[in-house]
């Protein structure tokens, strides 16, 4: 039952942090029968404050595996990750708590960080408003769509007032029409917010649109294999032409990654 | 890429919200709420007819002397007649309330037995590995067993009767919780984590509330369970001193071979065990599922 996450926490307050995460050289195996295998390898990075970088790679590039070692859930076997505070984490299923309506999954955050409870209730609403879901309050989670279950997920990890929000493909399951209407709402947060993002994802449009820098991971194990300054001006949309070109270019390198795998 | 700077913010952001309103209402279902006509029809008036018939085919085996002795087998106006005096000479609420009061006391004390015991079996590793196998194993064992046993350590009264309500009631109580808790979604858990709900906290607001329709179950089981075993108990240890339950009612009818009163108390301990599923368990049920989408509304 003590299963305390112990978090790597920056030396908080005593400056401003010049980073919001920074992993240092970490690597990360998973022990099983056949020995152990190395999933990520040597893997530096660090997201500005501020700053969205998405985590772009095939399947077992290890790129969840990363995220939940940012987010503390998981302990790297080498390296350090050190973060500006305890991250805010979105999860590609919604993972609201089906027992609490939209706005008390919101309170349960407040309460969890410490806000009073004359507070709560006000600042739930803010939130909602944030995501544009103003007089979901009482509704029930499966009352909800996927798209506004994501919101409402947004706006949970959002009452947290991290300073980095971790994404694991959180619009994976959403189907096309709404994940761009989503894509408009977190850069519209993001850019209103200044928060910093590390958003995984398998999609390179997706990676492209959202944005300022695109880390490329290799498969087994997971190592930087690019990345990309992303110069294209918000707002931006997934038919743009400068999106396209570049999600072409990142998607030939990816494909050379994985053909990589196939050639003995 | 120039196009989309051509693109005034404001209005941008206006047709984004517009749009987002739109997906929200084309995917948002309305349900409302199911007609009285159509509950009456699909949900009452099929029980009802079912036992219509089961009274009409009791009454024409006697009506039509295919059973023809009344010690065997009386006819549903009989038991009617015995029911309907017991009304008059204000016995009956006494039997119905001396089992109930009992029956409902011995279960709220397994609840607050069981509920901590499942708690313990199924968060802490040591607990479990040491009892877990016995108290599901205990739920297998019918509690008719433990009444001679507690009437020989507790002799005959109120105490014996809660000793075998609790034998029977808190295995089902701590095992429903247990398997609760054991169909929690890590989702959840990780979830809670990343919310700082940890330890004592993870237990509070993420296990408890997401282990609630199993232990629900394990509730609306223990209470099967206490009904069944305090039955067992009443019939067995039957004792003037103790009050006429229905358990009382029933082994009296037996000694008075007095078939009218053996076939009311069985029908009493149908009707009362039915009725307290149906007016506490199932709607407590309905609703911790239905507030979690897990019931559809038919």
């Amino acid at each position: 039952m003590a299963t305390t996450t112990t978090l790597a926490k920056a030396d908080e307050g005593t400056e401003a942090a010049s980073h919001a995460a920074r992993i240092e050289h970490v690597s990360k195996s998973f022990g099983g029968p056949a020995g152990q295998q190395l999933v990520l390898d040597d893997i530096s990075l660090d997201v500005a404050p501020g700053e969205f970088v998405t985590l772009l790679g095939a399947s077992g590039c290890g790129k969840s595996t990363l995220l939940n070692l940012v987010a503390g859930l998981d302990k790297p076997s080498a390296g350090a990750i050190t973060t500006d505070g305890r991250p805010a984490l979105m999860f590609q299923e919604h993972a609201l708590f089906p027992w609490l309506t939209a706005g008390k999954n919101i309170e349960l955050a407040l309460k969890l960080r410490g806000v009073p409870k004359a507070e709560r209730r006000d600042k739930a609403e803010e939130l909602l408003e944030l995501v544009r879901l103003k007089g979901a309050y009482g509704k029930r989670v499966h009352e909800l769509s996927g798209g506004m279950r994501q919101r409402v997920a947004m706006a949970r990890a959002l009452a947290q007032e991290s300073k980095l929000l971790l994404m694991d493909e959180p619009f994976a399951a959403l189907d096309a029409i709404t994940r761009d209407v989503l894509h408009d709402e977190l850069t519209r947060i993001w850019r209103e917010t200044r928060l910093s993002v590390l958003f995984v994802t398998h999609n390179v449009r997706e990676a492209v649109r959202l944005a300022e820098r695109v880390v490329l991971l290799s498969s087994r194990p997971g190592r930087i294999a690019r990345q990309w300054t992303v110069g294209i001006p918000h707002p931006r949309r997934i038919e743009d032409t400068a999106v396209a070109e570049l999600s072409v270019e990142i998607t030939e390198e990816l494909r050379g990654e994985i053909r990589r795998h196939g050639q003995h | 890429m120039a196009s989309t700077e051509t693109t005034p913010p404001g209005k941008d952001a206006g047709d984004l919200a517009g749009l987002e309103a739109g997906l929200d209402a084309l995917e948002t279902q309305h349900r409302g709420r199911t007609p009285f006509r159509q509950t009456l029809t699909q949900k009452i008036l099929p029980p009802v007819a079912a036992v219509l018939l089961v009274l009409a085919a009791w009454q024409a085996l006697v009506s039509f002397k295919i059973v023809d002795d009344p010690t065997k087998l009386p006819a549903p106006s009989d038991v009617w007649a015995v029911v309907h005096q017991a009304w008059l000479q204000g016995e009956l609420l006494g039997y119905i309330w001396t089992s109930v009061s009992r029956g409902l006391s011995g279960f709220l004390l397994a609840l607050v037995i069981g509920t901590p015991l499942g708690l313990l079996v199924a968060r802490v590793r040591f607990v479990r590995a040491a009892i877990g196998p016995i108290l599901s194993g205990l739920q297998s064992l019918p509690s008719v067993a433990w009444v001679p046993p507690a009437v020989i350590w507790l002799g005959l009264n109120n105490s014996m009767m809660y000793a075998v309500i609790l034998l029977g009631a808190v295995p089902s109580i701590a095992n429903g919780l247990v398997s609760g808790v054991d169909q929690v979604s890590p989702l959840y858990l990780r979830a809670g984590r990343t919310l700082g709900a940890t330890g004592l906290k993870g237990t509070w607001h993420i296990v408890l509330p997401a282990a609630l329709p199993g232990y629900v179950a394990g509730l609306k089981q223990g209470w099967a369970f206490s009904w069944r075993s305090l039955m067992a108990a009443e019939i067995i240890a039957s004792f003037p001193d103790l009050g006429v339950g229905l358990g009382q009612l029933l082994e009296n009818g037996r000694n008075a071979s007095d078939m009218a009163m053996v076939f009311e108390a069985i029908l009493l301990i149908l009707i009362v065990g039915i009725a307290i599923d149906l007016l506490i368990f199932s709607p407590l049920e309905r609703w911790v599922l239905r507030s979690r989408g897990l019931l559809v509304r038919s």
